[in-house]
């Protein structure tokens, strides 16, 4: 037995003539959070339904824990929690009836906590129908997970959800992983995978274009790190030569006197205007270093294709 | 079984705390039988010989053929099945719970109609009662898997309501549902051999009410047994989960061939 919990060969899924997923190969490990990166129509819900069993792949080979989604989709249903992208239930069942229904199916008993845990215990009596788009997401995620299964899968799983839910979520997904679960998540929000996912994959138009790390991936990008300051008597603005400074590419002054610089090496470069500054007889105010983000990486990558 | 069990009693409460299933189940097949009763009984008193059995049918039509195939495909394109499946239920259960549960709506109705007739409305009473309720059972089965395999090969509600009434209007109107299929004009009699409900109510006539039948009351009971089983297993063989997903196991129109019974039945 190998340390993968998902892995994805060669995947091809061609719809009229199309390849919407077009040869992607990836693998997850036990007990981590992968995310699944990517502009709409990439290729990310093909992917995660084929890994589901919803849709038969026409290329490639598939494994969850060792289990071919296609082949025996029986074995799979207990080892894989799934919230979809576009669900839903019977507007007239309740989150309690739901909870019973689906538990009964994965003969497991029923969790009633975590309704609670995820804000819907006034709502359990309430049909479905009569829950907010958040609520329903929620429910989805709890009856994603209420038969504990060692894969999670969810597809934008906070579209739609407001901050505080979004925390609650991002706390729950936390103990999932703590607890050993796999999770793969797919999401448009750069931030939330930066925050969630141990490793990422970026894809664009049915192809892996990138996977590593956040921090891998934004570290190989031509993105700069950003140096803001502010001092008390906007002395450095007028200083000479700022552009000369170790390792800086651009400098430039901003609104509410804030002069910016962009580094190749904030090592480099932080020392040295913490220097011009005493040079100057001026005192600093405000030093704020911002690493590229992802959502950076993401936006150059997708914009050039994955060239760069 | 447990889980079995779970997802039918759902549905049954489903079917009495939805308004619309409300209506096809109950209000409507018994608020019909009292018009009935009250009104058509004066104008042709004859109906009371018949009214038992064509109130039995239209009770089964009402929850099964019309009240059955728009949840279902309201469901498959909401994505509730997609919910299901990854959760584990199996096709049959989908299909086999809606279906059964429709039944027993039917049966209730079929019961209160077949117990308060005779008194209330002095219809004739079965000569076999245990024949009433074994072949309103088979009637009701038909009636159920037809009302299934139509949500299942139907692409929108439209279409579902289209297919339903191409049954339902015929039969309330050639069935022996309102006049015996015996007046019936010689030209037209072959039409109402291609509905469920002449075999039903010629069933009913020949094997629980011991009256003169058109048809043989056995070669009417085994075509609606064939018909039933044979509908609910191309329900089974067409479900499709999803209606993104363009893979499907036949074409729709396979579901012609449960009217195949019927058809044959013309020739024998």
């Amino acid at each position: 037995m190998n340390d993968w919990a998902m892995e994805v060969r060669n995947l091809r899924k061609i719809y009229g003539g199309t390849a919407a997923v077009d040869d992607i190969s990836f693998e997850v490990a036990r007990g981590e959070i992968f995310g699944l990166l990517g502009p709409n129509g990439a290729g990310k819900t093909t992917t995660l339904e084929s890994l589901e069993g919803i849709r038969k792949p026409d290329g490639g080979t598939l494994r969850i824990l060792g289990v071919d989604p296609v082949a025996e989709p029986g074995r799979l249903r207990d080892l894989i929690g799934v919230q979809l992208q576009t669900s839903a239930l019977p507007a007239d069942m309740t989150p309690a009836e739901a909870m019973r229904f689906f538990c009964a199916y994965h003969r497991v008993p029923e969790n009633r906590m975590l309704l609670d845990r995820l804000g819907l215990a006034e709502k359990r009596d309430s049909r479905y129908g009569a829950l907010s788009v958040g609520q329903q997401r929620r429910l989805a995620l709890a009856l994603a997970v209420a038969h504990r299964p060692p894969v999670v899968i969810l597809d934008e799983p906070t579209a739609g959800l407001d901050v505080g839910s979004r925390t609650e979520l991002h706390a729950l997904m936390h103990e999932l992983r703590a607890d050993g679960t796999t999770i793969l998540l797919a999401t448009h929000d750069m931030a939330e995978a930066e925050k969630m996912a141990g490793r990422v994959a970026i894809l664009l138009r049915g192809k892996v274009i990138a996977t590593g790390t956040p921090r891998e991936l934004t570290a190989t990008g031509a993105g700069y790190t950003k140096i803001s300051v502010r001092t008390e008597q906007d002395l450095l603005r007028d200083s000479p030569d700022l552009a000369a400074l170790p390792a800086v590419v651009k400098q430039l002054v901003q609104a509410e006197d804030y002069t910016v610089f962009f580094s190749t090496d904030p090592g480099l470069t932080v020392p040295a205007i913490l220097a011009r500054i005493a040079g100057c007889n001026d005192k600093l105010i405000d030093l704020r270093v911002e690493r590229p983000s992802l959502e950076e990486r993401f936006l150059e990558l997708t914009n050039t294709g994955g060239a760069r | 079984m447990n889980a079995f069990a779970n997802h039918f009693g759902f549905e049954f409460k489903a079917g009495l705390r939805n308004a619309t299933a409300m209506l096809m189940n109950y209000l409507f097949p018994l608020g019909f039988y009292v018009m009935m009763g009250i009104v058509f009984t004066q104008i042709l008193p004859t109906f009371r010989d018949t009214m038992i059995p064509a109130m039995l049918i239209i009770a089964a039509m009402s929850s099964t053929l019309l009240g059955l195939p728009d949840p279902l495909v309201t469901s498959r394109e909401a994505g509730i099945y997609r919910s299901y499946k990854i959760n584990g239920v199996p096709a049959v259960s989908i299909l086999a719970v809606p279906v059964l549960t429709s039944m027993i709506h039917a049966l209730i109705v079929a019961a209160i109609i077949a117990l308060t007739a005779p008194p209330f409305f002095r219809a004739t009473p079965p000569a076999s009662w245990g024949m009433l309720a074994l072949i309103a059972l088979l009637t009701i089965f038909t009636f159920g898997a037809t009302g299934a395999l139509i949500g299942v090969a139907s692409p929108s509600s439209r279409a579902t309501v289209l297919w339903s009434q191409l049954i339902f209007l015929p039969s309330m109107l050639l069935g022996g549902l309102m006049m015996p299929v015996s007046v019936l004009p010689e030209s037209v009699r072959p039409f109402a051999g291609l509905l469920p409900s002449s075999h039903a109510m010629q069933a009913f006539a020949g094997l629980a009410f011991g009256q003169e039948t058109v048809f043989d009351p056995v070669r009417s009971v085994i075509i609606l047994a064939t018909s039933g089983i044979l509908a609910f297993g191309l329900a089974i063989y067409l479900f499709n989960w999803d209606s993104r997903n363009a893979a499907r196991r036949g074409h729709p129109l396979l579901a012609l061939l449960a009217a195949v019974p019927y058809v044959v039945g013309l020739f024998i």
